[in-house]
């Protein structure tokens, strides 16, 4: 399904009683099969468009709109968190039924849907392990099982693999594209890296500082399936380059400003 | 100028150590028994204030045997039993109830701030006198005992929850009762468990005070006639009971707890 952003504003109210503006105006659409990172300096306000995008949170003004065929009983959205979220007390094999339990999934269709996705994300062998048995890598595959099982509309991932070490999460980003490119899920993908953005997505929405709005949309035109080399291509780097320069000063900013 | 040294770096930490010393352990039980069997065989002080253990554990085995340990036992068991149940069940389902929905908090959380800190055993008249000397007046203040550690702990297990959890669990389209039943009740489930260890000791004090106060049977019954007697021994045979039934308790809490919370400490 296509994913319709349509001027979405957000604004809290702090602790002084300030009306702080998160986001301001967004408009942005997500076709179906489509990677879509957002993109900007810590405290964008990014998380928040996610969250709200999964109902999590309500917005402002503005709204939020699903359209295209919905299977019966598909969830809009599934979502993958950077700290995992995962629940302690059950093991992987659990976690990933979780949705489907929720979604009243018959248990044998589960009991198929789980080891499919498990076998997918390659969490064989794991599926009797509690959370804190398992590497953080291996936590985040469960993560991704999880939100895939449900087979929702629209993926979204906020930051998933920033709490992983720098070598984990590569292998783990080939990984997402490979399971990206079989299933073909939509995806909204938040991230503060720059590379990482291009790396994975058709298109990178790249947000201001608060309040948060669209800066640019810049669109990647590297080949698919993507592979390490092409971090060296023209392509890629001026794709980096343009959003560096887009957001430099805005990250400038938040840095001084002294608060995320 | 000195020559050049070569200083091997020791270990720093090594007083700061710990040993399980499992024979201390066993000497230190083993040897009050002793020291306390010396004490009376020597004649040091009479029998009528501190009888032998030798002959504490002759009555016990004597009282197995012609059957009023196990009479009084099963009273005690029994009033113990459903006074915890009862007294857990109620606050566990009230716990949840404060923890959960802010409304049940409003009404609640005054209510039990203020009858909390009255000591129960002040209530036993009360009881005794609403309820009438049997059974029910002795269960109900167990129960009462056992109800206020219980609520307290799970409503702070509650409102302790992870709401990253909370979060994650709506996300995956959990409602009301499954956020309870999947999220809520297994976060609490330590704070529930220590709240089971602080009420298995406050329905044991309450038992005895109860059963010291119009019974015919029970533990507490057993030391308070025993006492009056001057049967200094049979005395004896009631704490002994009391202390296994307290190690008894939180030794099998403790079992419990390991099977319930299978992903903590491994």
């Amino acid at each position: 399904m296509r994913v319709i952003v349509d001027r979405l504003s957000k604004s809290y109210r702090d602790r002084s009683g300030q009306n702080l503006v998160a986001l301001n105006g967004i408009g942005l659409t997500v076709e179906p099969e489509e990677f879509v990172a957002i993109l900007g300096p810590s405290g964008c306000g990014k998380s928040t468009l996610l969250n709200i995008i999964a109902g999590l949170l309500p917005a402002s003004s503005g709204e939020v709109a699903f359209e295209g065929e919905r299977r019966p009983g598909q969830p809009l959205t599934a979502t993958v968190f950077q700290e995992f979220a995962l629940f302690p007390w059950r093991t992987a094999e659990a976690n990933v039924a979780f949705g489907l339990e929720e979604l009243d999934i018959p248990a044998a269709e589960r009991r198929a849907r789980v080891h499919r996705f498990i076998a997918m994300t390659g969490l064989e062998g794991f599926e009797g392990k509690y959370p804190h048995q398992l590497s953080g890598g291996m936590r985040q595959r469960v993560g991704i099982a999880r939100a895939l099982c449900v087979e929702p509309a629209v993926l979204l991932m906020d930051e998933p693999f920033s709490a992983l070490d720098a070598q984990t999460r590569t292998i783990m980003m080939d990984e997402l594209l490979g399971i990206w490119e079989r299933t073909r899920t939509g995806i909204v993908y938040v991230t503060h890296n720059i590379q990482e953005a291009v790396y994975m997505a058709d298109r990178v929405v790249v947000l201001s500082r608060r309040p948060g709005r669209v800066l640019d949309v810049v669109p990647v035109e590297l080949k698919r399936p993507r592979v390490d080399s092409q971090l060296g291509e023209p392509d890629f780097l001026q794709a980096v380059d343009r959003i560096w320069g887009l957001i430099k000063s805005q990250a400038k900013a938040a840095l001084l400003e002294g608060r995320p | 100028m000195s020559p050049p040294q070569r200083i091997a770096v020791p270990d720093r930490t090594r007083f700061l150590e710990r040993h399980e010393h499992r024979l201390l352990r066993v000497a230190a039980l083993v040897g009050l028994v002793v020291l306390w069997e010396i004490v009376t065989r020597a004649g040091w002080v009479r029998p009528l204030f501190l009888p032998a253990p030798s002959a504490v554990l002759e009555e016990l085995v004597d009282m197995a045997r012609s059957g009023p340990l196990w009479t009084h036992l099963w009273a005690s068991v029994r009033r113990l039993l459903w006074g915890f149940g009862a007294g857990a069940t109620a606050g566990v389902s009230v716990g949840v109830a404060i923890g959960f929905f802010s409304r049940a908090e409003a009404v609640g959380q005054p209510l039990i701030a203020a009858t909390f800190p009255i000591p129960k055993i002040a209530l036993l008249s009360l009881l005794i006198l609403w309820l009438g000397i049997g059974e029910a007046s002795k269960v109900t203040v167990i129960a009462l005992g056992v109800f206020f550690p219980m609520a307290i702990n799970t409503y702070a297990g509650v409102r302790q929850a992870d709401p990253l959890l909370i979060r994650a669990a709506v996300a995956f389209g959990a409602k009301r009762w499954s956020v309870i039943r999947k999220v809520i009740l297994p976060s609490a489930l330590p704070m529930i468990f220590a709240g089971l260890k602080l009420g298995a000791g406050t329905a044991l004090l309450l038992l005895v005070a109860a059963e010291m106060i119009g019974a015919e049977s029970g533990i507490g019954f057993l030391v308070l006639q025993s006492g009056n007697l001057n049967e200094t021994t049979r005395l004896m045979v009631g704490l002994v009971v009391l202390s296994a039934l307290g190690v008894l308790s939180s030794w099998s809490l403790n079992r419990l707890e390991r099977l319930a919370i299978p992903w903590q400490n491994t």
